[in-house]
């Protein structure tokens, strides 16, 4: 008889295990993955350009002033919805952005960026994604923000939007430029 | 109007479930006939009910009343009449309705097909599937009404996804939800006989025929939605490990298990309390297969988050269900369980071996699904496991259920002889190598082909040989039952799905190329000449579609029309173009053109294709529908048939089909 009560004990666990599930998703934004790197150096990063695979992009080549690193690949359907987003902020936000391709083709990605028009300062491709494991990437698009000492300031996971910028992604590029100075 | 009857239809189910749930188990209780008498009209107006409002929604679909707001979500004027019957299930609401239609087409097949049953074990039977369909009417009612009005009514409706607008879509879900829903009489058989303690073993041998039939059509839906993924998501794959995807299959996989566990209760009387938990796992995690879709509690980061209202009903009625009838086992299974003991060297052993195997593997699938949010439990952050993690470890543990497969039917109950199992293995390890060497030569080259090849003859002669014995060995007409022939059919199948999965895994050549028009692409032994790509229209949308040739040294094969549809609302769907094959299939996709180089109407220039040679791997399907096709015969077998008088002789007469084999093995 007590034994037999186990399966009941082991489903009286996941249902509680559900139920956290449950309350957790209604108290927070599913898309919320606490990243362990905010305050942190950025990883250290040697990847090729993705329009001249010989021209290699180290982090100490950009280190000096903040910059973004917009992960996104051609695969991706939330990038299509970003990327008009990108298209009319990227000249406004103050800080060059790089485009971090994901896992990606690079003829795939070059086309894509023909077809959608390219917002990035310049494009580094990681088509074994074996970088965008330091930078704990787990999906396509993710935003870093990356201060002139190269540590990770702010993260957004998901499309960029109008109102993430405004609300989240400028006070934060502010507070690293101001740091800067 | 209309709709509001079919909301009104739903309300009236939804009571009658209720009063099918509850007069015939207290009737059965209190041994009342006229109250057990209730279930079966209970359970054909229930059906008459969910069946007018079905009937509704569909008409709402096929008149295009947009001010049924799940219409307007979900179809809009353009969509072709052929698309507004899967339209109705297209979605959360409509796919809800259909799930209890089912489920009341299953409860009245019981009804008209157990007549012969005890009368208060078939009051029980309807009684728990009576709940069922009132926890499901409840959460359509309160949660996911389809026929709640979206005034003023929009002159357009939404349209339905793109990716859903394929043949497959017809039916996939409902074929599907045939086999989920189905375990659902085998949970309510099991039930019952808990409720009522003093069955035994009988009521397995009359629950199996309907287990089979659940789990052939779970099967040849699990195929239809993988042949789907396969033609419309133009990424050449058939099985992903999405969460969806495991929904379906870790029912697949415990119903497999109790397909096996009922034969061993039903012949010998033994694992009676495992095949109890079968039947209540197999449907538990049909329920958890609906919870974990459509709760949005493992919600994908960049997917829509759905309602959390329904995530909480679905818990609660799944705590329900699941945690009493669990709750049942712990305290009634005493009185059913029991059984023969068997030696370690025989049939059971076996049996229970694949039994494990399967069981530990749908645990995996489910640890692999639920990972995330255990993660998110316990604050260490959602991490979810990919592809790596449940293609290497469900290889891992089938490898002792292929091994054991070839061995079960030869093996004896009770007490096998490892003597006739020592010849048996010579035999089929000797056909298997000789298989591979066959492989080596016509060109399965390096390890993976090559296991392919044994392993599938492996299962293939090992079933063959038991085919061989009993044709030697059984009086004619009495050699294959359709009991029997279920089995080899199934087991045939899975041979043939290994030879399927290895093969396109390790063989398929896969290609992103850039062609410009008249460019040839050399993919495996084929040369794909890409001959350009023009505008062309169907009923709802508008694509840009290539030609491309393909030939081997020369000679053509096949001309195939990849093409990117464009939608209404601006949706872009990829559609392969397939050349099927029983031994290849030549599949190319469409990719974007490339380069500002473009020609007027952007079709001139270089185009990106993604081009692959996959071969065998219409086997992977074809192993698929043995396997339902087993289910479906094995079901179909005349023991099966009820008969009123003395039931529990089941346990002691060793059944007739596999008694010659037993007695000269």
């Amino acid at each position: 008889m007590s034994a037999r009560l186990i399966p009941f004990a082991v489903f009286a666990l996941l249902v509680v295990l559900f139920g956290v599930g449950i309350v957790w998703n209604e108290h927070h934004d599913a898309s919320y993955v606490p990243s362990p790197l905010i305050g942190k150096p950025a990883p250290a990063f040697d990847l090729p350009m993705l329009d001249d695979a010989s021209q290699r992009v180290r982090k100490h080549d950009l280190l000096g002033k903040p910059y973004l690193i917009n992960v996104f690949a051609s695969w991706c359907f939330a990038c299509g919805d970003e990327h008009p987003v990108l298209m009319e902020y990227a000249d406004r936000i103050g800080v060059p952005l790089i485009g971090y391709d994901y896992k990606d083709k690079p003829a795939d990605a070059k086309a894509w960026l023909a077809q959608h028009g390219n917002p990035y300062a310049q494009v580094i491709a990681d088509e074994s994604g074996a970088t965008a494991i330091d930078f704990g990437v787990y999906g396509a698009p993710e935003t870093f923000l990356v201060d002139a000492a190269g540590v990770i300031r702010y993260k957004h996971i998901g499309p960029l939007t109008p109102q993430v910028i405004a609300q989240e992604l400028e006070p934060a590029i502010k507070a690293a430029q101001d740091s800067t100075r | 109007m209309i709709p509001e009857l079919g909301q009104l239809a739903l309300i009236l189910a939804l009571l009658l479930s209720a009063l099918q749930c509850v007069l015939p188990i207290v009737g059965a209780w209190r041994d009342h006939r006229p109250l057990m008498a209730t279930a079966r009209p209970l359970a054909v107006g229930q059906f008459v009910f969910v069946g007018i409002a079905f009937g509704i929604l569909t008409h709402a679909f096929l008149a295009q009343d947009f001010s049924v707001a799940y219409v307007a979500q979900n179809s809009n004027l353009q969509l072709p009449w052929w698309y507004r019957f899967p339209a109705v299930w297209g979605a959360h609401e409509g796919s809800l309705l259909l799930w209890v239609l089912i489920l009341d087409i299953w409860t009245l097949a019981v009804a008209a097909l157990g007549g012969k049953l005890p009368e208060r074990f078939h009051a029980r039977v309807l009684g728990v599937l009576g709940f069922v369909a009132f926890g499901f009417l409840l959460f359509s009612l309160t949660t996911s009404n389809p026929f709640a009005r979206l005034i003023p009514a929009p002159m357009d409706g939404a349209d339905l996804n793109p990716v859903l607008q394929d043949p497959g879509l017809i039916m996939h879900p409902p074929v599907l939800y045939m086999g989920y829903v189905g375990f659902s009489v085998a949970f309510a058989f099991a039930i019952a006989a808990l409720l009522g303690g003093e069955l035994q073993s009988a009521w397995v041998r009359w629950s199996r025929p309907w287990t089979n039939v659940a789990w052939g059509f779970l099967s040849a839906g699990i195929v239809a939605g993988s042949w789907w993924a396969y033609s419309e998501l133009g990424w050449g794959g058939w099985w992903f490990w999405d969460p969806v995807e495991n929904a379906s299959f870790m029912p697949w996989l415990v119903g497999a298990a109790l397909v096996h566990a009922q034969a061993v209760t039903d012949k010998r009387g033994g694992l009676r309390a495992w095949t109890l938990l079968l039947a209540i796992f197999a449907f538990s995690l049909s329920l958890l297969g609906t919870f974990l879709v459509r709760s949005g509690v493992l919600t994908s980061v960049h997917s829509f988050a759905a309602d959390p209202k329904r995530g909480v009903f679905i818990l609660g009625f799944l705590a329900v269900v699941v945690g009493g009838s669990l709750l049942l086992y712990a305290l009634r299974a005493r009185f059913v369980a029991g059984g023969k003991p068997f030696a370690l060297a025989s049939r059971e052993t076996l049996i229970l071996v694949g039994n494990l195997m399967l069981t530990v593997a749908a645990a995996t699938v489910l640890l692999g699904t639920l990972y995330p949010l255990v993660g998110e439990a316990l604050d260490i952050g959602r991490i979810s496991v990919g592809a790596p993690y449940f293609g290497f470890l469900f290889m891992l543990l089938m490898t002792p259920l292929v091994l054991a497969l070839p061995f079960a039917p030869l093996s004896r109950w009770g007490k096998a002889d490892p003597a006739s199992w020592k010849r048996a293995a010579w035999r089929i390890v000797g056909l298997s190598v000789l298989a591979g060497i066959i492989g080596w030569i016509l060109g399965a080259r390096g390890f993976m082909p090559l296991l392919g090849v044994t392993a599938a003859t492996y299962v293939l002669s090992g079933t063959a040989l038991y085919a061989i014995k009993r044709w030697k060995e059984a009086p004619a007409g009495k050699r294959y039952p359709l009991e029997m022939f279920g089995m080899l059919c199934a087991h045939v199948g899975v041979g043939v799905f290994i030879a399927g999965a290895i093969l396109t895994r390790s063989l398929s050549v896969e290609q992103d190329v850039a062609l410009v028009p008249g460019q040839t692409a050399h993919v495996g032994a084929y040369d794909f000449r890409f001959d350009g790509v023009a505008e062309t229209q169907g009923p709802n949308w508008l694509a840009q579609q290539g030609t491309v040739e393909v030939s081997r040294n020369g000679e053509a094969i096949v001309t195939l029309h990849p093409q990117k549809r464009t939608y209404p609302r601006g949706q872009v769907q990829t559609e392969a173009s397939i050349h099927p094959g029983v031994f290849r299939d030549l599949y190319v996709s469409l990719g974007d053109p490339i380069g500002p180089s473009t020609g007027p109407g952007g079709t001139n220039g270089e185009w990106a294709l993604r081009v692959y040679d996959k071969p065998f791997v219409r086997w992977i399907w074809a192993g698929g529908l043995l396997m339902m096709l087993g289910g479906f015969c094995a079901a179909a077998d005349k023991r099966f048939r009820v008969r009123r008088e003395a039931p529990e002789a089941v346990v002691e007469t060793p059944s007739i089909p596999t008694r010659p084999a037993e007695q000269n093995a």
